[in-house]
C-alpha cells in the first residue's frame, strides 16, 4: 500500500542521505522524497511516499525513528490529510495549440506562468493524479519539458506535526 | 583558556577517563598525536593496522562494558577502520572513533589521503559527525560518547579536519546533553510486562531465549534469577553465551544454524516463548516462514523497537533497557498468585530430557588424528572454564561456542553478526588491556589468523600474554564443509597451500610456538601453556582432523526442526 510519510530532522549536513541511504541500504521503496527547512531554520521537513506491506511500513517508520537526527516521523497516510504536488509543464503552444492549450490549464486550475510565440509554461499543483490527468489530456506531442516537486503531505483538522 | 582543537580532544578523553586509545598515527592526526605525546593519563596503543585497533577497542569494551576509543588518520586509516566499525555496528558495540580529515578548505578537492569519510561509514556507524567549527569540538564529543553507550549501543564516528585540531576556542565540557531528537527509551511498557508474566504463567511449554542484549546491557544475574525462579529452560544465541550458565541445568546450550539439539527442538515446539535482548536472525531462526508455521506466542523485550516485529510477528512487545524490564517482571512474578503449571512443566523438561538424550555434540577422538572439539574441550579443562575465549569465524568459532561452556557474562568475545576473519587476536589485546589479570585465549584458525597476524608484533611490544589457539585443518573449514555439502565436494579455494611455520613465525615475533600433533600431546601441551608459559604469549599450532564438520547444522534456508545430526552421516 501507498504511505506518506513525515518526518521532522536537524537540519544539518547530510541529513538527506542518512534518510535516502537508509532506504536503499534496507532496500524499501521511494516514489518521491521532498524536502525543505521549516518555518524554524534549525529543522527540516520531509515527504517520503512509500509502497510496502504494513510490516515493511512499520520498519520503515521504524529505521527512521532510529536514526539520530530525525525528530519525528509521523505516517499521515493514517489519518485524514492533504498531499499537494507542484508541477511545471513547458508546452507547444502555436497555431490551434494556443487556445487549446489555455483551454485545458483552465480547466485544470493552471495557471500559465511563462509565454514565448511558439510555447507556455503552465503551472500546476494538486494531487498526483490530477497532474497525471492532466497530461493524458493534453496532446502527448505537444510536451516539451516537465518538472515535478515529488508530493508534501499536511494533516487535516488538528494533527500536528511540530516540535 | 584558549584550547587548540587538538587539547581539545585530549581533554575531553581524560574527561570520559578514557584508560585507552587504540589507534595508528598519520598526517591529519598529526596535531592529536602531538598532545597526547604530552600526556599520561591514558596510554595510547600502537597497532600494525588500523583494522585491529578497531577490533582491539571493540573487543575492550565487550569485556568490560567501558567505552572502546580508537585514533585513526584519513583516507587510509578510516578505511582500514571500517571492517572493524561495521563489525563492532552489527553487535552493538559502544565506540568512539576519532578520524582525522584533511583542511577544511582541502575537502572535496581530492586531496591527499582524502576520502568522504563520513559516507563511508554512515552505514556501519550508530551515528557520525564532521567537525566544521572547533568551537563544535567539545559538544561533538561529548555527544559521540552519549550516544555510543545510551539505548542500543554502537559506535560513534567523529571525523576532525587537520586545521580544526590546530584552531583555539575556549573549551567547556558540557556535563550533560539533551538532544531533542534522541532519547532513547528505557521503561517498558507496564500493561505489557503484566500481560507478559500472565501469558508467562500460563504456559505449558515455556522457553526463555537470550542473546546479545543480555551480555550488553549486564542482565546476566536478572535473567539468571528470573529464569531460576520460573524453572523454564533457557536457550542462549551466539552472542549471549555466559548470559545464562552453560553449566546450569535449565539451560539447553546454543540454539540456531549449529545450535544443540534440545536448543533448537525446543525453541521450534514451544508454546510461549520470551526473546529477551535477541533479534530471530537468520542464522538463529532459520527460516521465518517455517519457524513461523508453528504457533506460538511471542513475547519479545528489547531495547530497539526495530528489532521487534522485524523477522518475526511478536504479540507481547516490550520495548525498555533489558535490566530494569527483567526487574518489572522479576517483581510482578514473585507478587502473583499464580504458578507454572508443574505437571506440565515436568512433562515439557521430560521431552526435553528425550531430546537432549540425542547427545548432539557428541564426537569420536581415536589415538590418531586430533579432533578439533577435543582441543576445546581440552582448553575448557584446563582453564577451569574461567577464561576469557575470543574466536575468529569459521568452524572454530563454531565449535569454541558448543564446546567451551560459558558460565559468565562478557568472557566469549567474537564477531557475531558481521562475521569478522581475523578478529580473534586483536580481541584478544582488546580483552587484556580491559582485564589486565585476565587468563586470555584466542580460538582461531590457519585461515582466520592470517587476516591480522602483523598484531603478534603489537601483543609483543605490550607483553601481551595471549594464548592462540589454532585449529589448523589446512582448509577454510566452514566453507569447505558448505562445499562439501551443498556444492558437490568442490572445493573451490578452500584449501589453503604454502602455509608458514606457525612455530617458527611466533618464535620470529618473540613470542613461544608449539606445533601439537597426537591427541595424547593435547592436554599436556595445554597445561605447560598455561602453567610454565604464564606469561608468554604461546602460539600453539594445533594440526587438527580435516574433515571434521561442525554439527548439528540447520542448512541456510531450513527450519529449526530440519538439522543434521552427526549421527545421520
Amino acid at each position: 500500500m501507498r504511505h506518506i510519510i513525515s518526518i521532522l530532522i536537524e537540519n544539518e549536513a547530510g541529513a538527506l542521505s542518512r534518510v535516502s541511504g537508509l532506504f536503499s541500504a534496507r532496500a524499501f521503496n521511494i516514489e518521491s522524497l521532498t524536502v525543505a527547512p521549516t518555518e524554524d531554520a534549525s529543522l527540516s521537513r520531509m515527504t517520503i511516499v512509500s509502497t510496502g506491506s504494513d510490516d515493511v511500513i512499520e520498519q520503515i517508520t521504524k529505521q527512521l525513528n532510529k536514526l539520530i537526527d530525525v525528530v519525528k516521523v509521523v505516517d499521515l497516510s493514517e489519518a485524514a490529510h492533504i498531499e499537494r504536488e507542484l508541477m511545471l509543464v513547458r508546452v507547444r503552444a502555436a497555431g490551434k495549440d494556443r487556445e487549446e492549450m489555455k483551454r485545458i490549464a483552465d480547466i485544470f486550475r493552471g495557471r500559465i506562468i511563462d509565454v514565448t510565440d511558439s510555447t507556455y509554461v503552465i503551472e500546476l499543483t494538486g494531487n498526483g493524479s490530477k497532474l497525471d490527468a492532466f497530461l493524458e489530456a493534453i496532446d502527448r506531442s505537444l510536451i516539451l519539458e516537465t518538472v515535478r516537486t515529488g508530493v508534501s503531505g499536511i494533516g487535516r483538522g488538528d494533527r500536528i506535526l511540530k516540535v | 583558556m584558549q584550547l587548540t582543537g587538538a587539547e581539545i580532544v585530549i581533554r575531553c578523553l581524560h574527561e570520559e577517563k578514557v584508560e585507552y586509545v587504540f589507534g595508528y598515527p598519520g598526517g591529519s592526526v598529526l596535531y592529536i598525536y602531538d598532545e597526547l605525546f604530552k600526556q599520561d593519563k591514558f596510554k595510547h596503543v600502537l597497532v600494525r593496522h588500523e583494522q585491529a585497533a578497531v577490533h582491539a577497542a571493540d573487543a575492550y569494551s565487550r569485556s568490560s562494558n567501558k567505552i572502546g576509543v580508537c585514533l585513526v588518520t584519513s583516507g587510509p586509516g578510516v578505511t582500514n577502520a571500517v571492517t572493524g566499525i561495521a563489525t563492532a555496528h552489527m553487535d552493538s558495540v559502544p565506540l568512539v572513533i576519532i578520524s582525522g580529515q584533511v583542511p577544511t578548505a582541502y575537502i572535496g578537492q581530492d586531496a591527499f589521503q582524502e576520502c568522504d569519510t563520513v559516507g563511508i561509514t554512515r552505514p556501519c556507524v550508530k551515528h557520525n559527525f564532521l567537525v566544521k567549527d572547533v568551537r563544535d569540538l567539545a559538544v561533538t564529543l561529548k555527544k559521540a560518547f552519549y550516544i555510543a553507550k545510551t539505548g542500543r549501543p554502537g559506535p560513534v564516528l567523529v571525523d576532525i579536519p587537520k586545521d580544526i585540531t590546530n584552531q583555539k576556542c575556549e573549551f567547556e565540557y558540557p556535563k550533560t546533553i539533551a538532544m531533542r531528537s534522541y532519547n532513547p527509551m528505557v521503561k517498558g511498557h507496564s500493561g505489557q510486562i503484566k500481560k507478559a508474566v500472565q501469558m508467562l504463567l500460563e504456559a505449558k511449554r515455556p522457553m526463555i531465549y537470550a542473546g546479545g542484549g543480555v551480555i550488553l546491557s549486564d542482565a546476566a544475574e536478572k535473567l539468571t534469577k528470573f529464569a531460576r525462579s520460573l524453572g523454564y529452560p533457557v536457550t542462549n544465541t551466539l552472542m549471549g553465551l555466559g548470559g545464562f550458565p552453560a553449566t546450569d541445568k535449565h539451560s539447553l546450550g546454543m540454539l540456531g544454524m549449529h545450535g544443540t539439539y534440545e536448543a533448537n527442538m525446543a525453541m521450534q515446539h514451544c508454546d510461549v516463548l520470551i526473546a529477551v535482548g535477541a533479534r530471530f536472525d537468520d542464522r538463529v531462526i532459520g527460516n521465518p516462514a517455517n519457524f513461523a508455521g508453528v504457533s506460538r506466542k511471542i513475547i519479545h523485550i528489547d531495547i530497539d523497537p526495530s528489532s521487534i516485529s522485524k523477522r518475526v510477528k511478536v504479540d507481547v512487545p516490550i520495548v525498555g533497557n533489558l535490566p530494569d524490564v527483567l526487574d518489572e517482571l522479576q517483581k510482578l512474578l514473585e507478587a502473583s498468585a499464580g504458578v507454572p503449571d508443574p505437571k506440565a512443566l515436568a512433562a515439557w523438561w521430560k521431552q526435553i530430557d528425550e531430546w537432549r538424550s540425542k547427545k548432539s555434540l557428541k564426537y569420536k577422538q581415536g589415538k590418531e588424528i586430533i579432533m578439533p572439539q577435543y582441543v576445546i574441550e581440552k582448553l575448557y579443562e584446563v582453564t577451569g572454564g574461567d577464561a576469557f575465549i575470543t574466536s575468529d569465524v569459521g568452524q572454530h568459532q563454531m565449535w569454541a561456542a558448543q564446546y567451551y561452556k560459558f558460565d559468565k557474562p562478557r568472557r566469549w568475545i567474537n564477531s557475531g553478526g558481521l562475521g569478522t576473519m581475523g578478529v580473534g587476536l586483536p580481541y584478544a589485546m582488546g580483552v587484556r588491556f580491559a582485564n589486565p589479570k585476565a587468563t586470555v585465549a584466542c580460538v582461531t584458525g590457519e585461515g582466520s589468523i592470517q587476516m591480522n597476524i602483523q598484531e603478534l608484533s603489537t601483543a609483543k611490544q605490550f607483553r601481551l600474554p595471549i594464548k592462540i589457539i589454532n585449529l589448523n585443518n589446512r582448509y577454510l573449514g566452514m566453507v569447505r564443509q558448505w562445499q562439501q555439502m551443498f556444492h558437490g565436494n568442490r572445493y573451490a579455494e578452500s584449501y589453503v597451500d604454502a602455509l608458514p611455520d606457525f612455530v617458527k613465525l611466533a618464535e620470529a615475533y618473540g613470542h613461544v610456538g608449539m606445533k601439537i600433533e597426537r591427541p595424547a600431546d593435547v592436554e599436556p601441551a595445554l597445561r605447560e601453556t598455561f602453567t610454565k608459559h604464564k606469561n608468554d604469549l604461546v602460539f600453539m599450532d594445533f594440526l587438527t582432523d580435516q574433515t571434521a564438520n561442525v554439527y548439528p547444522m540447520v542448512a541456510a534456508g531450513k527450519g529449526l526442526s530440519e538439522m543434521i545430526l552427526a549421527e545421520e552421516l
